[in-house]
């Protein structure tokens, strides 16, 4: 990674990534005593699929709410597009372009899917309350564009036959998908993935996969993502960061990372001898 | 009659229809498609302007005359239009079976030497690109969808948009080359060619002409009076044959809308959003539909089932006579007509039938019960009989002469002919010209006075003069002691049941008749909920007690309807067993229009068959399996046998009774 350019690298299957568009400078996140993340720096990079990995409790979700601005560290600092972001409520983090889907499901059960999906245009509405109401003017033109918006993505998560149906009554690999598209009409510059693969079955791990990886492909979308699955993380992202207890263990291309001993401690458990 | 119809100044080809009806009805939609949501609709001369842009860019590309170039992809306005676009510039369409896998498209794509592929999306450039390992005459792939595309290399490569955009460019250019390529069309130029999906042996190439096409077109759209304002749903594979007459020769004659499906799961919405007027459906889907029917009313609440079952009842009693137009009592007419408004209206409205007014079924027998469910809700449902040799239309059954049984009389313009062992023989307008490189098949399949074998077995009703199909000629066989063996008759009445989804039977030259049964998940996978039956694979549900059990009950129901027949009566099923795994046409088991493939099945499950002619009453089994993706993986099982109960006895004793 020494001889990574700031201007960004190619990756070997050709893909061209660019410079750096978040920092995490030395983040130290403490819940009382207890310390969460420990001393913790790592960059993401234009255009690139960035993983974050690492046993239970190691902070993996910390570190993806400390990003999306839902916890704010004690110390370090957090860098966006080339300045030192100020501590954010997560509705002006996601104004800044950056989205996110949650572990544990977060739709609205009762909405039809298409209206769970408009829901992430809400960043892109500025109609006023009146012509919101009376379905006036800026609103109508709004909601056509947002329509428009939330049909592309509808159409590029292959969802098109659940359109109609209420999140509820949808099996659990769809919810993950939905979810995916609503964070995907946000048009977000970097969209933050928390474990989008847990509790799939195979064939939908290889769907899943496909749409991130189709995600960033078509609309250059730089994708952070934290997994438990080690084997799709490498078939996956460009670069990895490795977290134990709060530390980071490694950071790097899937083989360095592989093949880092430290890694592999963390995973498979340290011989004594 | 080719000479007759072409003399009356009847455009001789595609293109010509497709500018006779620009004139004629320019500014009516002729093309919709659901798109990001909504209908996006062309209009007659919009198409053509479409079609155009891409038939100049295929000159700019360099497509000569005769070329062959293949259509992959499901249907979308675009592909229909490249099709259109292909004859215009002189070319041959050939639409392959989007689900085809690599290897089965390499040896289409070989044969027919096909110097340009137009797919639908990433899925079938991928499988081109794949089988070029081996198939080295496709020159350029041009694809519709760009999705995951982008970093193709793009040196043979073009998105059908730069190819239209290239073609308008170089509309000078090219104007009077294409105005002399089409004016060279004529009533004996191919149309198109078809790849049957064939039973057995390798895929032929069907070549049908523009007389086949528009003859058939005309006199089918004639007899079931299509006009223009009907509306069709293209949803079946563009590589069928009747796609194309309904879609492209009766759309193109008639002057009728086209409608594309948004996605292949959406086609139950976007059906009832249409409201097709003309349809078309092999029995599966109309099964299907039943069935999930059927399971929903289970789910209703009481006084919504009673009422559903009391006006079903009256419907079946007198919803056909209405249909066909004979006489009914007045109480029970607005009997009808109450349940019209209350049942089968909105029946009919959630199925997408309220506009239909001609329905067809073909391909496979259909069973009298569901064909009876939609004729009493008042569907003009009926049967054709046809071919890929044929243009579809062989025999169909008119208005008011509707019945399960049979398929009908011959089509305008097809003449019918029972041979001494009883398979049929047509000879119609719409006879294929040859199998392409095939003049062997060609040979024995046409003779030299135009009349072409069915290879089914059937004879003519003598009061009616309507056909009854018995089974495929190949397939009729005798038992050993000589009796008459006719598995798919036996096969469609075990298929009427919506438990099974599919069954082959065995007996040629053997002592007793056995089975096998596919169970069908969805209504078997109902089933087992509703009654608290807990499984955890498709393997383990065929083999519950229960499950065995119903299918046993439904086997016997069978050997006694078959007992009646007394030609038949020799086909009852003595031993049978549940199936593992689901009978697919990506492990070769079935065609891909979904008939079954009884040599394949034969060699590959022959453990199974020696275990059903053996003793034992369960077989351990290894088989192997094709993913969607191409790999293959292996399935164990332990099959139960079962001895089903054989109705001679019963007979007997009634007879004696009697």
């Amino acid at each position: 990674m020494n001889e990574m350019s700031p201007d960004g690298y190619t990756t070997e299957d050709g893909r061209k990534i660019g410079g750096v568009v978040m920092e995490m400078r030395n983040i130290t996140l403490r819940f009382g005593g207890v310390v969460a993340i420990k001393d913790i720096s790592f960059d993401i990079r234009e255009g690139e699929i960035r993983a974050i990995i690492g046993p239970n409790g190691a902070g993996k979700s910390s570190m993806l709410n400390v990003i999306s601005g839902f916890y704010h560290p004690q110390e370090g600092e957090v860098w966006y597009r080339g300045a030192r972001r100020p501590a954010m409520k997560p509705f002006q983090v996601a104004r800044q372009g950056i989205a996110r889907t949650f572990q544990n499901i977060a739709l609205f059960d009762g909405m039809t899917v298409l209206d769970n999906i408009m829901t992430g245009r809400l960043n892109h509405m500025s109609a006023s309350f009146i012509d919101q109401a009376l379905w006036w003017g800026k609103a109508q033109r709004e909601e056509v564009k947002n329509r428009r918006v939330a049909e592309e993505v509808i159409d590029f998560l292959e969802i098109q036959n659940i359109r109609k149906t209420p999140v509820g009554r949808l099996p659990y690999g769809l919810k993950k998908r939905v979810e995916l598209a609503r964070a995907l009409v946000a048009e977000p510059s970097i969209l933050l993935l928390d474990e989008p693969m847990a509790g799939m079955n195979v064939e939908e791990k290889e769907d899943m996969s496909r749409f991130i990886l189709d995600v960033n492909d078509e609309f250059g979308t730089t994708i952070a993502l934290i997994e438990h699955d080690m084997g799709v993380v490498m078939d996956l992202s460009d670069r990895v960061v490795v977290m134990d207890y709060g530390k980071k263990i490694g950071d790097g291309t899937p083989d360095e990372v592989r093949n880092n001993p430290d890694v592999i401690d963390a995973y498979l458990g340290v011989a004594h001898d | 009659m080719a000479d007759v119809t072409a003399a009356a100044g009847i455009p001789a080809s595609v293109p010509a229809l497709l500018a006779r009806n620009v004139a004629q009805f320019g500014s009516k939609p002729a093309y919709r498609e659901k798109e990001f949501g909504i209908w996006q609709s062309w209009t007659w001369a919009e198409a053509a302007e479409e079609i155009d842009a891409i038939a100049y860019g295929l000159l700019a590309l360099g497509v000569d005359r005769g070329d062959y170039i293949a259509v992959i992809g499901q249907n979308r306005p675009a592909l229909y239009w490249s099709m259109v676009a292909a004859q215009k510039v002189g070319a041959i369409p050939v639409p392959l079976y989007q689900d085809a896998v690599a290897e089965e498209m390499a040896y289409v794509l070989e044969h027919c030497g096909a110097r340009f592929v137009i797919a639908g999306d990433q899925e079938q450039v991928d499988k081109v690109i794949e089988v070029q390992d081996t198939v080295h005459c496709i020159e350029h792939i041009i694809y519709q969808d760009a999705r995951g595309l982008r970093k193709y290399d793009h040196s043979k490569l073009h998105s059908l948009e730069a190819i239209q955009a290239e073609g308008r460019a170089a509309q000078e250019r090219f104007e009077k080359e294409l105005a002399t390529r089409e004016a060279e069309l004529g009533w004996d130029s191919t149309c198109v060619m078809l790849y049957t999906s064939g039973t057995t042996g390798k895929p032929k190439g069907v070549v049908l002409s523009n007389k086949n096409i528009i003859a058939t077109s005309k006199n089918s759209a004639e007899f079931d009076d299509l006009r223009p304002g009907d509306e069709v749903l293209a949803y079946l594979p563009m590589a069928w044959v009747g796609d194309f007459i309904f879609s492209i020769g009766q759309a193109m004659w008639t002057g009728f809308c086209v409608n594309c499906p948004e996605s292949p799961e959406t086609m139950m919405t976007n059906l009832r959003e249409i409201g097709p007027t003309y349809y078309f459906a092999p029995p599966r889907v109309f099964e299907t539909q039943l069935t999930n029917v059927m399971i929903r009313m289970e789910d209703a609440s009481k006084p919504k089932q009673r009422m559903f079952r009391y006006f079903m009842d009256h419907a079946r009693k007198v919803g056909p006579k209405l249909l066909d137009g004979k006489p009914v009592g007045f109480m029970d007419r607005l009997k009808y007509n109450l349940g019209e408004t209350l049942v089968y209206g909105p029946l009919k409205n959630t199925l997408g039938f309220s506009r239909v007014r001609v329905g067809y079924t073909a391909g496979e027998a259909i069973g009298p019960e569901i064909f009876d469910f939609y004729r009493s809700l008042g569907i003009n449902l009926k049967q054709l009989y046809g071919q890929t040799e044929a243009s579809v239309f062989i025999t169909q059954q008119p208005d008011n002469e509707v019945r399960p049984d049979t398929v009908g009389v011959p089509s305008p313009g097809v003449e019918i002919r029972i041979d001494d062992n009883g398979e049929v023989y047509y000879r119609s307008p719409g006879v294929f010209v040859e199998y392409y490189k095939n003049a062997e098949s060609t040979a024995s399949t046409k003779d030299g006075e135009g009349w072409v074998a069915t290879g089914d077995a059937g004879f003519i009703e003598p009061d009616t003069g309507h056909l009854r199909i018995i089974d495929r000629a190949k397939d009729v066989g005798k038992m050993a002691d000589g009796r008459l063996f006719a598995p798919k008759y036996v096969e469609n009445k075990l298929k009427f049941f919506p438990n099974i989804l599919e069954a082959v039977v065995f007996g040629s030259g053997r002592d007793y008749c056995t089975a096998f049964i596919n169970i069908d998940l969805t209504a078997v996978g109902n089933w087992a909920e509703r009654n608290n039956i807990s499984y955890s694979s498709y393997q383990e549900l065929a083999q519950h007690p229960k499950v065995l059990e119903t299918i046993q009950g439904h086997v016997e129901e069978v050997n006694r309807s078959v007992a009646e027949d007394e030609m038949l009566s020799g086909c009852q099923i003595h031993r049978f067993l549940v199936l593992h795994k689901e009978l697919d046409a990506d492990d070769g088991e079935l065609t891909r229009t979904r008939k079954v493939r009884r040599r394949i099945i034969e060699e590959k499950f022959a453990d199974l068959i020696a275990a059903l002619y053996g003793g034992s009453d369960s077989v351990y089994t290894e088989t192997e399996v094709t993913y969607e993706d191409g790999r293959k993986g292996k399935i164990k099982a332990t099959l139960n046998i079962r001895d089903a109960k054989v109705a001679d006895e019963v007979d007997r004793k009634k007879v004696a009774a009697e």
